[in-house]
């Protein structure tokens, strides 16, 4: 049957201009659910611009957003959230001084639902929804192990701690689609590994994960597709083996000679 | 004898309830990350209102205080409302200007006394009324920190843009938050005008404003009770050192210039928990 | 009686000109202030106070002509602005403290600044030596205009060409503006961000010292707190006009002062001092970002 899958995410014609400079030019792509897709491209390509539409921090100059067939254009960030969406920050946005369970608590906002008389009070659905809440947070902590850390300032964490802490609390919202912006940043190979093992996990339990990385081991080895951009544009996408031999792709990566050298094809 | 010294007294701790709620007022706003100047302003609209509700109106204390509350809050969505897209900067100078059209209307119109204001106002505040007041305000505090409502004010607090991320709905709780600090200055404000029997233009502006930040910024906005803290040591010191007395307004100055530059965290280090 | 509002009305637009002038050189700074650094300053009031109080120095104890004691009150006070520049907001700069600390901090020393000089000076209001400046007057049809609005008018228009000279044409201005878009970036390109901030805290601080010196003429009221009334108006003005743009601050300015004094003459002089800030409450409800301003942009 020719059955068309709706994608999770669809993203139409996306575009943005800072005062003069295009930084997403006309990008489009999509992301099936239970899939790892991979948006890579040299330095200033506007992935992470990318990122910031689909969250809903920038507003685009035209183009849609669409998450399981729900159009997010115009959804500030948080209602982006509850809608399903998910991510991590480039250079971690963690909430300092509250203790690592309490950021991953955070995450649920979305979530919980006891009113505000019922938080004063402590009646209703306050308690049983506080104690789910920190007995959950306890399980995301444990499946990143940062178990010893709950009670820790998360200021104090050391680097590669914050990083899973981040993914912890983005989990917490129970999104259907996860954005990543470079996990593996500054990472050791051991710690890369580690990653790569629970995107892994994550991935064979259903979540679908969109993310950014300059890790080209790391992406090859993860994604299902992926898209390249340069300069704004998308330029190849595909599976992982044929981005490795796209000539475009490494072009935008090494220079237009080194691709007619290693492809035999002029880009 | 000591009926005097009571009496003298008991000024200043009336003064010390309705500055710690002052104190709880500015903490609502600090707490979620942004600056309200116009905790004075509330506060004046809260001791017209009640006053000529009771001057002229007769109304009941309890529904006095009731519209202490509500019209300040209605100020606070006015003026507040728009600003909720912009950066933090835009509400305060909104809550200034706030002040500023309250002190030259007040001044102005015959309905409010005009630059002499009201007196003869009735004595209806009471030691149990002011603080207990307090107390149930800094019970709630307390509630609302340990709960997903806590957790999200501070995480806007600390990263607005994350909170976001993580789903808060940044406007409710920033609009929220104003209308609250609103809620508790306006009652400051009709507490205070029932117990001093005399109200004036001049006493909501820009220095009291600024006196009332000090009093947060000197206890610490880790918890709900570094702002009250900061409130009983500013009222009192000066009535201690008597040298101080006229210098009230420099050593707040000078409080908010070393706190901001040295001790961000205030007196009261301590961090209130927010889980439930 | 409307015959008679026409015929006021010319003197009327006059005074307003001349006071809306003060009032878009007072922003002037402040804007500048706000648009290169990124902060509000609150001091700035003072700065206004401090011009007024030393030309009345310069001209009742070392008897200058105001010709001298402008420029040499604008430029003393520019010198103070760099010291506070350097004590409160560098340190707060080096820290990537949030916008809000510049603001408290400010806030802070302006109080604490503004009680020490009223409890220097006291509260009463001074006046400038009669003969500091000429009170005739020459008669322009149905308008008089005397000398100290003219030199008001006159000092504005010179300052304003002189900033948009120097913002357009010369390099420091290119590197104002880099530093006005983006702070890290002009400092990663070579702009030397420590000088630019020296400079524009001079020239803030001289620009609301002149505002002072010619308010004081102007009105010849001069008193510590004249700064924070004034400062309150500048908000207005900035934030109407558009933060960080100048013809904004130029345009909303005159705009206020001309409004201000039409209501003062033909409505009450009590409620003129609201028509500001109604204004900016207006302009937060329609157009948050003024007549000028940009919307911020948000980035992670």
């Amino acid at each position: 049957m020719n059955g068309m899958v709706t994608p999770l995410l669809d993203i139409q014609d996306l575009t943005v201009r800072f005062r003069g400079l295009v930084a997403v030019d006309h990008v489009g792509f999509q992301v099936e659910a239970g899939t790892v897709h991979g948006l890579i491209g040299p330095n200033g390509a506007g992935k992470t611009t990318c990122f910031n539409l689909i969250s809903g921090l920038i507003p685009p100059t035209s183009g849609h957003v669409t998450l399981a067939g729900v159009p997010l254009d115009g959804l500030p960030s948080w209602k982006r959230t509850r809608a399903g969406l998910s991510r991590t920050f480039q250079n971690i946005r963690m909430f300092q001084e509250m203790t690592v369970r309490e950021n991953v608590m955070t995450g649920m906002q979305a979530r919980l639902q006891a009113s505000v008389p019922e938080i004063l009070s402590r009646t209703g659905r306050f308690r049983p929804e506080e104690v789910a809440a920190k007995t959950r947070a306890d399980e995301l902590l444990e499946f990143v192990s940062l178990t010893a850390s709950a009670d820790r300032r998360a200021g104090d964490l050391p680097y590669g701690d914050q990083r899973r802490l981040e993914i912890a609390r983005a989990l917490a919202s129970e999104p259907k689609l996860l954005l990543l912006d470079e996990p593996a940043a500054g990472m050791n190979p051991a710690e890369t590994q580690d990653l790569v093992g629970l995107l892994n996990r994550l991935k064979q339990g259903g979540l679908t994960l969109l993310l950014v990385e300059h890790d080209m081991h790391f992406v090859m080895s993860l994604c299902d597709r992926i898209t390249v951009l340069n300069f704004g544009r998308k330029i190849a996408e595909g599976a992982p083996k044929e981005i490795r031999e796209n000539p475009a792709v490494i072009e935008a990566y090494l220079g237009a000679k080194t691709a007619e050298r290693l492809t035999g094809d002029r880009p | 004898m000591f009926d005097s010294f009571f009496f003298s007294y008991q000024t200043l701790i009336f003064a010390v309830g309705v500055n710690g709620l002052l104190a709880l007022s500015m903490y609502t706003v600090l707490a979620v990350g942004q600056l309200s100047l116009g905790q004075a302003a509330f506060m004046g609209i809260g001791a017209y209102v009640s006053t000529l509700l009771t001057l002229d109106a007769n109304w009941p204390f309890a529904a006095v205080l009731l519209a202490a509350m509500v019209v300040p809050a209605l100020a606070a969505l006015l003026i507040g409302g728009p600003t909720l897209k912009l950066t933090g900067v835009y509400l305060a100078l909104a809550t200034i200007a706030l002040g500023e059209i309250l002190r030259i209307f007040c001044n102005a119109s015959d309905l409010t006394g005009g630059a002499l204001g009201l007196s003869g106002i009735p004595n209806k505040t009471s030691f149990g009324l002011i603080f207990g007041i307090l107390g149930v305000a800094l019970v709630g505090f307390v509630l609302v920190a340990r709960s997903r409502l806590g957790r999200a004010m501070e995480a806007m607090r600390e990263d607005e843009v994350a909170a976001g991320v993580m789903g808060v709905n940044l406007p409710v709780m920033k609009m929220g938050a104003l209308m609250v600090s609103a809620m508790l200055a306006g009652l400051a404000g009709a507490l205070n005008a029932h117990a001093n029997s005399f109200i004036g233009p001049n006493d909501y502006g820009f220095d009291q404003a600024v006196t009332i930040l000090s009093f947060a910024l000197l206890g610490g906005i880790g918890s709900p009770f570094g702002p009250v803290l900061g409130a009983v040591i500013l009222t009192v010191l000066p009535e201690l050192l008597t040298a101080l007395h006229d210098f009230k307004l420099v050593v707040n100055g000078f409080i908010i210039v070393i706190a901001v530059l040295f001790m961000p965290r205030g007196l009261l280090i301590w961090r209130i928990g927010r889980v439930g | 009686m409307f015959a008679q509002i026409l015929q006021q009305l010319p003197q009327q637009l006059l005074n307003g000109l001349v006071l809306g002038s003060t009032y878009a050189l007072f922003a002037l700074g402040f804007t500048l202030m706000f648009g290169v650094l990124g902060v509000i300053n609150l001091t700035y009031g003072f700065y206004f106070t401090t011009g007024a109080f030393l030309a009345l120095y310069g001209t009742k104890l070392l008897a200058l002509p105001i010709w001298l004691a402008l420029p040499a009150a604008a430029i003393v006070t520019g010198g103070i602005a760099i010291l506070f520049d350097a004590a409160l907001l560098t340190p707060l700069r080096r820290k990537k403290a949030p916008e809000l600390a510049s603001l408290m901090v400010t806030l802070g020393a302006t109080l604490l600044l503004y009680s020490l000089m009223t409890a220097t000076f006291g509260t009463e209001i001074r006046r400038l030596p009669p003969g500091v400046i000429s009170h005739a007057a020459i008669i322009v049809g149905a308008v008089r205009i005397n000398w100290s609005q003219i030199l008001i008018m006159v000092t504005t228009v010179v300052i304003v060409a002189a900033l948009l000279a120097l913002i357009r044409g010369t390099r420091f201005g290119l590197s104002m503006r880099a530093l006005a878009e983006n702070g890290e970036a002009a400092q990663l390109m070579g702009v030397n961000t420590d000088a630019v901030v020296r400079l524009v805290s001079l020239l803030s601080g001289a620009l609301g010292a002149t505002a002072g010196v010619l308010i004081g003429l102007n009105f010849n009221a001069i008193q510590p707190y004249m700064g924070e009334s004034m400062m309150l108006k500048g908000f207005a003005v900035i934030i109407i006009g558009g933060l960080g743009d100048i013809k904004g601050a130029l345009i909303a300015g005159l705009v206020i002062g001309v409004l201000e004094v039409l209501t003062a003459g033909f409505i009450s002089s009590n409620y003129k001092d609201a028509v500001g800030f109604i204004l900016l409450v207006t302009t937060l409800w329609f157009r948050p970002v003024g007549l000028f301003g940009r919307a911020p942009i948000k980035r992670a």
